[in-house]
């Protein structure tokens, strides 16, 4: 048999993991193989991850170096402007709301990452420390909502948002996450389930109420993975590019989420049949948008990264 | 008196001994109550938010709904018969399937290389994993506006590199050949969420493993075949899945490069299913239809999403299954 597949991985693995205690110790393996192979191997790889590395950043260095140059230049790929045009910043800020579309976004992506961090801690606690009849079945659903895709919602929801008097407002760009987001409800409950049970019991047994148990005991204790849900959403709500489109689009430009103006800024600089267009405008507007995700990651990183892997998001 | 062995800590309120569970019953009725009233947020945003939307929008996919009077009409089947003969319906599923079978395998080999590379090196991984991350954190509408001028035919950068390369690159944004994989490039950009996963799991695969393949002579080829695949299938099937749902509803990127204005170069080629339905939905307020298009999409996920899942079980392994 040739095969070492799946079926069979589990059951060699006991076997191959006796043959490591009985094979001899470190210093006899590998007699035969000379060091540089290995050297040269690594070198390799390190110039594949720089090499990467390297095409990851371009866009980005790119963006920065973009937003520095003359209309007459943006095209080019140089990383270095020939001219540094310090001024279209002014020109931006001059031009554009960028300021009110910032702090619409801030305050937009602060409430929806607030709210939903709290009330899906909340929910989460209630899944995973209460027992009542019907929790398992009733977390089933929780998952299941995961898989509707938001397209489904996206009507229904648009007609309530107006029968309610709210289009224009940015209520429904965070509304909805008042009353818990299945993702995080599942995350946090992870979180809540890996606490140990004799600590609620003891604080029971003291004579703490269920509000202050959660409050008080378990919300504490769950701030990793509160800014984990807060850190996501805050990105997420950032991002809301379709939202804004559908909710915001017919106000005043002052009215406006960053995703928003800069697709608006896109339209108006655009370079088009007649002429060259402004585009380097659109680049420091995207900059702008993009620094403050930079600046979150640098502090939240741990978070995003652990985030991600420990529970699997596409994002 | 309350029990005198355990001693208030701080500020307990000593009425604590009512609320012990009763020992005939299963549930303590309290504690039932307490639960049902932490996830009740979670309830009611079920009941409003999905399975009131559900409906709502069921009976709006088999309606003719005027925004202007608020009043839905029954049409019957008509918006589902509209569907199957609509051209662009056909035209933006076929766009939209091409593009999740060419994005979804580059997406997960690329994000799999990744992976293994990091996993790979020693110091310097927690560098390199955070320059990979980064374009994961630029927003969508930042990736769209610098990509729109990178991929530009004439000037942009990935031509120009092409050109380096002693390739003329094609005119990614305008010829409607390349539409479909200028979006795919740029996914491409930011597929780290979907390597951070990888590695996850590629941390989790015993060391010894390899170890034992080695002495028995096992190259590093035949290695990644039957120890890493086997051992990371369920972060493959995760990945794929997930990828999968997000590629049939890719919007963002298409909406701005190419239905943001009129000057729209291949409409027919950048039609994706979720821009087409946004534009039926919020552009022409045709909500019957676009409810019934969402639906049509909620199928095709389902059953795509089973067959995965059927297949999947064939092939995943997951530690701890059978012992």
């Amino acid at each position: 048999m040739t095969t070492i597949g799946p079926s069979t991985a589990p059951t060699a693995a006991p076997v191959l993991a006796q043959a490591v205690d009985a094979a001899p110790p470190g210093g006899q393996r590998d007699p035969g193989r000379p060091p540089t192979r290995w050297t040269i191997g690594r070198v390799l790889l390190t110039l594949l991850l720089v090499g990467f590395a390297a095409l990851f950043l371009y866009p980005l260095v790119w963006l920065v170096a973009a937003s520095l140059k003359p209309a007459s230049q943006v095209f080019d790929n140089s990383l270095i402007p020939e001219t540094w045009r310090w001024d279209n910043y002014v020109q931006v800020w001059s031009e554009l709301p960028l300021l009110h579309w910032v702090f619409n976004s801030v305050s937009i992506s602060l409430l929806a990452a607030t709210t939903v961090a709290i009330s899906s801690s909340m929910v989460a606690f209630g899944f995973a420390y209460f027992r009542f009849p019907g929790r398992n079945i009733l977390f089933g659903l929780v998952l299941g909502t995961m898989m509707l895709p938001g397209a489904v919602t996206m009507i229904p929801m648009y007609l309530i948002w107006k029968e309610a008097g709210f289009l224009g407002t940015w209520v429904p760009l965070f509304g909805a996450n008042l009353f818990g987001s299945a993702f995080y409800i599942f995350l946090q409950r992870q979180f809540y389930l890996s606490l140990p049970r004799e600590l609620f019991e003891a604080a029971r047994i003291d004579g703490t109420n269920y509000w202050q148990l959660f409050w008080k005991i378990a919300m504490p204790l769950s701030i990793p993975s509160f800014v984990i849900v807060f850190l996501f959403e805050f990105q997420a709500a950032w991002n809301n590019f379709q939202g804004a489109l559908i909710y915001l689009n017919g106000e005043s430009m002052e009215d406006f989420t960053a995703p928003l103006g800069i697709a608006y800024a896109m339209t108006k600089y655009s370079p088009t049949a007649g002429g060259e267009g402004d585009y380097q405008y659109v680049m420091v507007a995207s900059l702008l948008v993009t620094l403050p995700m930079l600046l979150l990651f640098s502090f939240g990183q741990r978070y995003f990264i652990e985030g991600v892997a420990t529970q699997g998001r596409k994002g | 008196m309350t029990s005198t062995t355990v001693a208030p800590s701080g500020d307990g309120t000593r009425d604590s001994s009512r609320k012990r569970p009763g020992r005939g019953r299963k549930y303590n009725r309290r504690e039932a109550l307490a639960g049902y009233l932490f996830i009740s947020p979670w309830i009611i945003g079920f009941l409003v938010f999905t399975a009131g939307s559900m409906i709502y929008s069921l009976v709006i996919s088999f309606s003719k709904y005027n925004l202007a009077t608020n009043v839905i009409r029954p049409t019957g089947t008509s918006n589902y018969e509209a569907l199957l003969e609509n051209p662009k319906v056909a035209k933006s599923l076929a766009n939209t399937l091409f593009y999740a079978v060419l994005a979804v395998p580059l997406e997960i080999c690329f994000a799999l290389l990744l992976a293994v590379l990091l996993n790979r090196v020693g110091r310097g991984a927690g560098f390199f994993r955070t320059v990979y991350y980064l374009p994961k954190m630029t927003p969508a509408v930042a990736t769209a506006s610098i990509f729109f001028l990178l991929l530009n035919g004439n000037t942009g950068a990935i031509n120009q590199g092409l050109r380096f390369i002693g390739i003329e690159g094609p005119q990614w944004l305008v010829d409607p050949t390349w539409v479909k994989p200028s979006i795919v490039l740029m996914t491409l950009w930011t597929v780290s969420g979907t390597m951070v996963i990888f590695l996850a799991a590629l941390k989790n695969v015993p060391r010894d493993l390899y170890e034992v393949a080695s002495l028995d002579g096992a190259g590093p080829v035949r290695q990644f075949f039957s120890i890493t695949l086997p051992m990371i299938s369920g972060a493959m099937f995760f990945n794929v899945i997930i990828l999968t749902i997000a590629a049939f509803q890719v919007f963002d990127q298409a909406y701005l490069l190419f239905w943001r204005d009129q000057n729209n170069v291949a409409p027919e080629a950048s039609l994706f299913y979720a821009v087409y339905l946004f534009q039926e939905a919020f552009r022409q307020f045709n909500f019957g239809f676009a409810a019934a298009m969402a639906w049509l999409l909620f199928v095709i996920l389902m059953i795509l999403t089973f067959i995965q899942v059927k297949v999947g079980n064939r092939f995943v392994y997951y530690e701890g299954e059978r012992s």
